[in-house]
């Protein structure tokens, strides 16, 4: 499984971006290799329309199976994702993608 | 002669001030009022008067046409606004970003993009003797204001032209409506409150109409309440302050009634008359 993380860092320790158009960086875990990569996405932050399919765009260019995100994706974005095909999982806020990951895994989001 | 009122922060009085200033000026001459805050156009609430036309308005987006698509990217990498998306075999469109400049229609070497109308919003026209009222409204999920602010312009013109007097009700902010709004209007009015909050967003409007080389004067509304800073700051700046609206109850009653004040509060007309002698000098210093 290839697992996305909207966070606010590159690493297992950032705290998640609860935003999802606007998210600072992907981190990106493939479950099969363990290897662990990310994509900065700060040059969002100065779109004024439409990042929420731009970012969107750019998650399906990973072919990840699941989204971890905290608000959940806003309409437009919405629109896009559920073409996809992709697992979004909401309500990771205020936390480390490592405890997001570990709370996915335990089944604690959804 | 086209005179808009404008302001940098939200609810200091724009729609107050164009209503009584159109209808009182009604009085004597023809006037067109223009409602361009089309994202909540309230103009409308102060006027009586019958609606003689009702227009549907469309802008221009476009529709992706699978079969004759080779899935190029041109298209998504023409648009700035995110609103054309490739994800793998399709092409995704978002009409609400969608500016309409064509980009990617015209660029598209299959035609695969062509433009088709999309209702955005509506006009109405309505009539009071001398007074008449042009309301733009946009459909509830529209995000761009600008091509109806735009449309509604080119009616106006063609509808009134010549040298008739022209107010327009403009959105709050400095953001693209108010410079589509402001960019061809002889003279800005800009109303603010005596508030750190006014004043602070006064002084972006200040410096928007600089940027646009626009003649503009200040009127404060609710004068009375906050502070000294911007007579202070207009005094600094030799900037004309055209009038002071006293904060007075029965000002403020009189809005929430949906009437005008300017036959019920004497005080509030001497400020209208000061700005009226100030636009006619104006308008026939241009004249002339």
């Amino acid at each position: 499984m290839k697992i996305v993380f909207t966070t606010k860092g590159d690493n297992w320790d950032s705290i998640m971006d609860p935003r999802f158009g606007r998210t600072e960086f992907f981190l990106i875990y493939d479950e099969d290799k363990d290897e662990l990569a990310h994509y900065d996405n700060r040059e969002a932050a100065s779109d004024a329309h439409g990042a929420g399919p731009k970012t969107a765009q750019k998650l399906f260019e990973f072919h990840p199976d699941v989204l971890i995100t905290g608000n959940g994706p806003g309409g437009n974005a919405a629109a896009v994702l559920e073409k996809t095909g992709i697992r979004i999982i909401t309500g990771a806020a205020d936390m480390t993608a490592k405890e997001a990951y570990e709370k996915y895994r335990r089944g604690e989001l959804n | 002669m086209k005179i808009a009122i404008a302001s940098g922060k939200g609810g200091t009085g724009k729609t107050t001030l164009s209503t009584n200033l159109a209808s009182y000026l009604s009085e004597i001459e023809q006037v067109v009022l223009t409602d361009l805050d089309v994202e909540e156009p309230n103009s409308g609430l102060f006027l009586s008067g019958n609606r003689e036309i009702k227009e549907d308005k469309f802008k221009m987006v476009p529709q992706w046409i699978e079969d004759k698509c080779t899935l190029c990217g041109i298209c998504q990498k023409v648009c700035n606004f995110h609103a054309v998306i490739q994800l793998g075999k399709m092409i995704m469109v978002f009409p609400e970003l969608c500016h309409g400049c064509y980009a990617c229609s015209e660029l598209c070497p299959e035609s695969a993009l062509p433009m088709i109308p999309k209702k955005m919003g509506e006009l109405n026209y309505s009539r009071d003797r001398n007074l008449h009222f042009i309301e733009s409204r946009l459909d509830v999920g529209e995000e761009q204001a600008v091509p109806l602010i735009r449309q509604t312009k080119d009616y106006i013109d063609r509808t009134f032209p010549g040298d008739t007097v022209h107010i327009y009700d403009s959105p709050p902010g400095t953001s693209c409506p108010v410079i589509e709004v402001t960019k061809d209007v002889d003279f800005v009015i800009l109303i603010t409150e005596p508030t750190p909050f006014g004043f602070h967003d006064l002084k972006l409007a200040v410096e928007t109409m600089r940027e646009l080389k626009k003649p503009f004067g200040v009127v404060i509304n609710r004068d009375g309440i906050g502070n000294q800073d911007v007579v202070d700051f207009c005094k600094c700046e030799k900037i004309t302050l055209l009038a002071k609206i006293p904060n007075d109850r029965r000002i403020a009653e009189l809005c929430s009634l949906g009437k005008l004040i300017y036959n019920e509060v004497p005080e509030f007309r001497r400020e209208l008359d000061k700005i009226i002698t100030y636009i006619m000098t104006i308008k026939n210093y241009k004249q002339a």
